[in-house]
């Protein structure tokens, strides 16, 4: 997905001015002319300088093409969802992780992607299974870290 | 140098858990280079999880092994797919796929191979020779010194790149802003954290680096819509063969390419794939045949194969020495130093020498190995290039998510990885370079710190930046690239008026 330069630099010009307002709330060091505002103070400063160079040169090149040019992905449903799903599984494992646990969160993160993916069906649950039990061995067992049993607890190894 | 350092280095490596650790990191990278879409800083990115529950030497012998492997064999599927596996190859990619057409597959991936680990050894030879030299000078160094070394670094990852100019400054201001949060600051106020609590330490290094490397990948691997490609060949015939002649035919581009790939190593923020763009056409216009250059010749092939892999261990000169990386692997790598406690710069050959000269035995013995190893893979190559990406790629994301959250046992890591898988992501797709950015959130701190450290030095003076010798001769080498593009821009103008 490309935006035209005019759009990607006003985002950022907006976001230099955010800091720029953010960082008067910061505290100043007595009897020090540097304190903690002074460096993000300096880069937000080059960043909207660099954005309104930027806005100026997408507004040249405007004449003739689109605000906002869509990848060959966006117009293909089936890449599209490819795309939402993997955002949609990362925050599925995000929210659901602490009460599911590692084990079942990945069995169904993976199936939902195989899934998505076109593997044969058969291949689905076990390829899942195997992959998460193994990659939680790996770390669990192997290197001690805590991955969230969940709802398994009763019967964790 | 003396004896007792290097066996106790010796030591260090030649341990039975460190040699499997090289070995497997070997397999690791080998394979990873091969897959087209997993690139070399990928490798490092999700090693990083792995090395972090290690011991310093092992750490660092598991990604520079890694990274050398899967920079060799990002060759293969250029030559039998016309798909650099990784971008380091990408400049000699149409080349060898034209001899694997032609028949030669056996000789491009063989002079791959071949001049990939001479390459690396005389970067390696170029290191152990100066980086000492080089630390003692850096002992000299004080806060203003170490300022504008920054700056010089950061400079170079903006204007040496093919990348625009702007964008790149755009990126490696963003980079440096990351860099800001938490509360690692003059005054300890908490910057930009909006109240979350594991904002405070900054954000976690290893899960942005995931998912800037790693995650974003995946998401563009999810949207391709290139149809899967085909094999030009399946069997590969005697890779060695014909070498001996080659070496002695190319001794001068050899030579050219690794010390050029050195140079541009050293370089901060331009790493293997500059490497090999620039030494690829250095290799067109000296040669002595330069109309055969694009038809499967394989002169440009042992050129640019060389000096992608002395690049790699240019990079790491300035990043033992003075802690600044020299490409994003040095950069991910200097962050795992970090966190082991072994932090990069001059002290180090000083206080820690034997953990020095253990880095330089890794990367004599990863180019090594790299021979038969590299051998082994070419051979398996057709079925390497036959798993499934359909399959692999989730299983690289389930072990992301396990990987960000190992760093800190937090969820928050797996959100890390999100946001700035989709940040690395949307810049990408705009042109905006990810190298400079990724630079910028390393070196931020450092930055701050020693201009900080100066401005309180010299009371608030900012004249002394110019005027300590080592300090204006570093100031007056940033302001000469940083007018470099303006100074030629202005030329052109002149004349073509």
């Amino acid at each position: 997905m490309k935006f035209n330069d005019a759009i990607s630099g006003s985002a950022l010009l907006a976001l230099a001015i955010a800091i720029l307002v953010n960082i008067q709330s910061f505290p100043k060091i007595p009897g020090q002319s540097i304190g903690p505002a002074a460096f993000p103070g300096l880069l937000a400063g080059l960043l909207a300088a660099c954005a309104v160079v930027l806005i100026v040169r997408g507004l040249k090149e405007r004449a003739g093409s689109a605000w906002v040019t869509p990848g060959e992905w966006l117009r293909s449903p089936h890449h599209l969802g490819n795309f939402l799903l993997t955002i949609g599984v990362l925050l599925f494992y995000i929210l659901a992780s602490e009460k599911l646990g590692f084990v079942i969160c990945g069995v169904v993160l993976l199936s939902a992607m195989f899934w998505k993916l076109r593997v044969r069906p058969a291949l689905i649950l076990p390829i899942s299974l195997g992959a998460t039990l193994l990659i939680h061995a790996i770390f669990y067992k192997g290197l001690r870290v805590p991955l969230p049993w969940g709802v398994l607890l009763p019967v964790a190894w | 140098m003396t004896w007792a350092v290097l066996s106790q280095a010796m030591g260090l490596v030649f341990d039975p858990y460190v040699l499997l650790v090289i070995l497997c990191s070997a397999l690791f990278g080998l394979f990873v280079g091969c897959i087209p879409g997993l690139t070399a800083t990928m490798a490092t990115a999700l090693l990083v999880p792995i090395t972090f529950f290690m011991p310093p030497v092992p750490a660092v012998a598991a990604i520079v092994t890694a990274t050398a492997m899967a920079i060799f064999s990002g060759d293969i599927p250029g030559a039998l797919l016309r798909i650099p596996g990784t971008p380091a190859s990408a400049a000699y990619t149409d080349e060898a796929y034209a001899m694997t057409l032609k028949g030669q597959a056996e000789t491009a991936l063989g002079a791959g191979l071949v001049f990939s680990a001479i390459g690396g050894l005389f970067g390696t030879l170029v290191m152990v020779l100066f980086s000492p030299g080089l630390a003692e000078i850096a002992l000299k160094f004080s806060s203003f010194e170490y300022f504008w070394l920054v700056v010089l670094g950061l400079a170079g990852a903006v204007f040496i790149g093919n990348a625009s100019i702007l964008k790149a400054s755009i990126s490696l201001i963003l980079g440096l802003l990351v860099a800001c949060i938490g509360l690692e600051n003059p005054g300890a106020h908490p910057r930009f954290t909006f109240g979350v609590n594991e904002l405070m330490s900054g954000v976690s290094l290893i899960p942005m680096m995931v998912g800037m490397f790693a995650v974003s990948e995946l998401f563009r691997f999810m949207v391709d819509t290139a149809p899967p490609p085909k094999m030009a060949a399946e069997k590969i015939g005697s890779v060695f063969k014909g070498m001996w002649g080659l070496l002695k035919k190319y001794r001068w581009p050899l030579v050219r390419g690794s010390a050029l790939g050195t140079i541009i190593g050293i370089q901060p923020g331009s790493g293997a794939d500059m490497a090999s763009w620039m030494s690829y056409a250095m290799s067109k216009k000296f040669s002595k045949e330069p109309e055969k250059f694009g038809t499967g010749h394989v002169e440009g092939i042992v050129e640019s194969g060389a000096a992608n892999n002395s690049s790699l261990a240019g990079a790491w000169i300035p990043a033992i020495v003075f802690g600044i990386p020299g490409d994003s692997i040095t950069a991910i790598a200097i962050g795992v130093l970090y966190l082991k406690g072994m932090n990069p710069g001059p002290s180090i050959f000083i206080n820690n020498p034997q953990n020095i000269y253990a880095i330089f035995i890794v990367f004599i013995l990863a180019n090594i190995i790299m021979v038969p190893l590299g051998w082994l893979t070419i051979k398996l190559a057709a079925k390497v290039l036959r798993v499934p990406r359909n399959i692999l790629m989730p299983v690289i994301l389930l072990f992301c998510i396990v990987g960000s959250f190992a760093i800190n046992n937090s969820v928050f890591g797996v959100i890390v990885i999100l946001a700035f898988g989709l940040i690395a992501f949307l810049l990408e797709e705009n042109g905006f370079p990810v190298a400079p950015a990724i630079l910028g959130v390393v070196l931020g701190t450092m930055m701050e710190e020693n201009f900080v450290t100066s401005m309180i030095k010299s009371d608030g003076d900012p004249t002394v930046f110019f005027t300590r010798p080592i300090a204006m001769w570093l100031a007056l080498g940033t302001f000469v690239i940083l007018f470099w593009p303006v100074a030629s821009w202005g030329m052109r103008r002149l004349r073509g008026v």
